[in-house]
């Protein structure tokens, strides 16, 4: 019964499946996984908007929406449906192929990186060997989409929200990366789900996600950073910065493909924390071997929808980093710091089993973390001003 | 440590989350169209007309002066002049507005009207749901709709409602004694006029200071 639970989309699939020929069984299978996926995913980004907009609005001593059905939980219902009757302005002097399609785009790229995240077992719409390399060649694509977007708007604010969004998204690119690819080594394979079968393991009622060692933890923690920074999320939220930019990038966008946009950027959200959840937490596996009855899938989304509890939470809390701040940060702190991780990580598979491996990995790690904090990051203290001409 | 300030700053978050559903005092938000606050005495917000007594047009203080008309800034009063007379709180009689019109999207509640009117006959109200659908006819307010008792004006500004009230009766006893004096000096003049023979030029001193006061109006106005 409990298995049944736990594959029942598979069976689901199979029993629809078997009304159909044979020859147009597999291709009716991929039909409704990618149903599956366009389904569940904006439900979810549903959700996370109202999580968002209450939860913020707690954080503020607010009461966040309250009207739309009992304590506002249809507001997302309301969103799309002013959002769909919004009358769609395209400015007279932008690139309007372009400036369709930069939405379109987005949201077609955002889908794909779900197409390899396992969901649950044997829950994967395409087992790719490389799917981790895939994934990262489509949310590396979701830039083309933002810097479509503020080219072809013609209007200077769009342009530099575009400019902002290219160097921060490329320069967070390469630490997501770097993060990631400890995991790799460790795993020997680049396959999203052999990554999290081999994190499916316990031991003493344990589970051995890779977060729970110190080269996972400092991997995690760098691709949360990293994460943050691509999907433009507070407070790396420059590229769309309302106080500066009026809306960035999608300034001048209405109606539905602004809302295409917001959903873009929130499935965007949901797919970095999916690929964080499989690469750091397990997957869909169980966090206590007690606990493996409970359906795979339930897990999943649930770890995902708590990495978006952070990220709202992180939102709640932080102000806007300065351009050159978030620069400094990517290029002197957290691109060293994965370098070093990834030295770490070999040191942990050349160490052996034992604990020596735990105290000299966690013990580098640390000392320098707090001395790169101390000497890299410091605040810059600004004397005060002189003037060599003037005077 | 790098990242100590952010844990401090997430705690802080987390405790105002949290607070939020345990106390009271920390969610602020009035809920408007449900719950309301007390709109403070000196509020204001759109002019209106004060009537006495039950009948909102016999009780009207206005006397169609036009001074408000003349000093409102944007030009928001539209009135007219009635051809009759009716008689005023203390009795004299007066014209008054057959058409009194303020027109709600131009006011910009200066209270400059306020200040200006000599009659105490326009207020500013406190009342500021004044949305409605018709936005030609609805928002031109006529008299009836500016008309509001003293009763009214005593609830929603009662000290300045009790300022005025009281300036209001000094000025009806002062009428009262100077039309009692008035009466008298006539009475008295009478009498003497019965006694002794009567001179033409002094006959009706009562009248003649009514008469001095309007007549360098139209001399002013031609200069």
């Amino acid at each position: 019964m409990l298995q049944q639970a736990d594959q029942i989309f598979i069976l689901l699939r199979n029993w629809i499946v078997g009304f159909l020929p044979a020859g147009w069984q597999t291709a009716a299978g991929v039909v409704l996984g990618v149903i599956g996926i366009v389904v569940v995913f904006p439900s979810l980004f549903a959700i996370a908007v109202l999580m968002e907009r209450k939860g913020l609005g707690r954080m503020q001593n607010r009461l966040g929406p309250n009207r739309v059905g009992p304590f506002g939980v249809l507001q997302p219902i309301a969103d799309a449906i002013k959002s769909l009757t919004k009358e769609d302005i395209v400015p007279l002097n932008a690139d309007a192929v372009v400036h369709f399609l930069a939405p379109v785009y987005l949201v077609v790229v955002a889908f794909m990186g779900f197409a390899v995240l396992p969901v649950g077992r044997n829950m994967v719409l395409v087992d790719m060997d490389a799917s981790l390399l895939f994934y990262f060649a489509m949310g590396a694509s979701t830039e083309v989409s933002i810097f479509m977007a503020g080219w072809s708007s013609r209007n200077k604010y769009s342009l530099l929200g575009a400019m902002r969004a290219v160097a921060q998204m490329i320069s967070y690119e390469v630490p997501l990366l770097m993060s990631s690819i400890v995991i790799v080594m460790m795993t020997g394979s680049l396959s999203l789900v052999k990554i999290v079968e081999a994190q499916n393991q316990y031991t003493w009622g344990l589970p051995h996600w890779y977060i729970f060692t110190p080269w996972g933890l400092a991997g995690f923690v760098m691709y949360a950073i990293s994460a943050t920074a691509e999907t433009n999320r507070s407070p790396f939220d420059l590229p769309e910065g309302e106080s500066e930019l009026v809306a960035g990038y999608f300034t001048e966008y209405s109606g539905f493909k602004f809302a295409l946009f917001f959903l873009g950027e929130y499935l965007g959200m949901l797919s970095i924390s999916g690929l964080g959840t499989t690469l750091f937490l397990g997957g869909w596996s169980a966090p206590l071997a007690a606990l493996n009855w409970v359906p795979s899938w339930i897990w999943f989304f649930s770890k995902v929808m708590l990495s978006i509890v952070v990220l709202i939470w992180v939102r709640g809390t932080l102000p806007r980093l300065r351009q050159d701040q978030l620069m400094n940060f990517a290029w002197k702190f957290v691109i060293p710091m994965t370098l070093l991780n990834l030295f770490v990580a070999a040191l942990w598979r050349f160490m052996g089993d034992g604990w020596l491996r735990w105290v000299v990995c966690s013990s580098i790690l640390i000392s320098v973390y707090v001395v790169a904090g101390r000497t890299g990051m410091q605040r810059e203290h600004f004397g005060p001003r002189s003037y060599r001409y003037a005077e | 440590m790098l990242g100590e300030g952010i844990l401090k700053g997430l705690a802080e978050t987390a405790r105002n989350f949290a607070g939020s559903f345990v106390s009271k005092e920390r969610l602020t938000t009035v809920e408007y169209p449900e719950q309301r606050i007390p709109t403070a005495e000196n509020a204001r917000v759109f002019p209106f007309l004060v009537y006495d007594g039950t009948d909102w047009e016999a009780g009207l203080r206005c006397v169609a002066c036009q001074i408000c008309e003349k000093e409102c800034p944007p030009k928001c009063i539209y009135i007219e002049k009635s051809k009759d007379k009716k008689p005023d709180y203390v009795g004299k009689m007066q014209i008054y507005p057959v058409r009194f019109d303020i027109d709600v999207s131009v006011c910009m509640s200066c209270q400059i009207c306020v200040e200006v009117c000599p009659f105490e006959a326009i207020k500013m109200d406190t009342d500021f749901e004044l949305s409605t659908t018709d936005r030609f006819g609805g928002l031109l307010h006529d008299r009836k709709q500016l008309a509001r008792s003293n009763e009214y004006y005593h609830t929603i500004h009662p000290t300045e409602a009790a300022e005025v009230d009281g300036r209001l009766a000094e000025e009806k006893v002062k009428a009262e004694v100077k039309a009692k004096a008035a009466a008298e000096a006539a009475a008295a003049k009478a009498a003497a006029a019965a006694a002794a023979p009567p001179k033409p030029a002094e006959a009706a001193p009562p009248a003649r200071p009514a008469e001095t006061a309007t007549a360098p109006k139209p001399a002013g106005g031609g200069e």
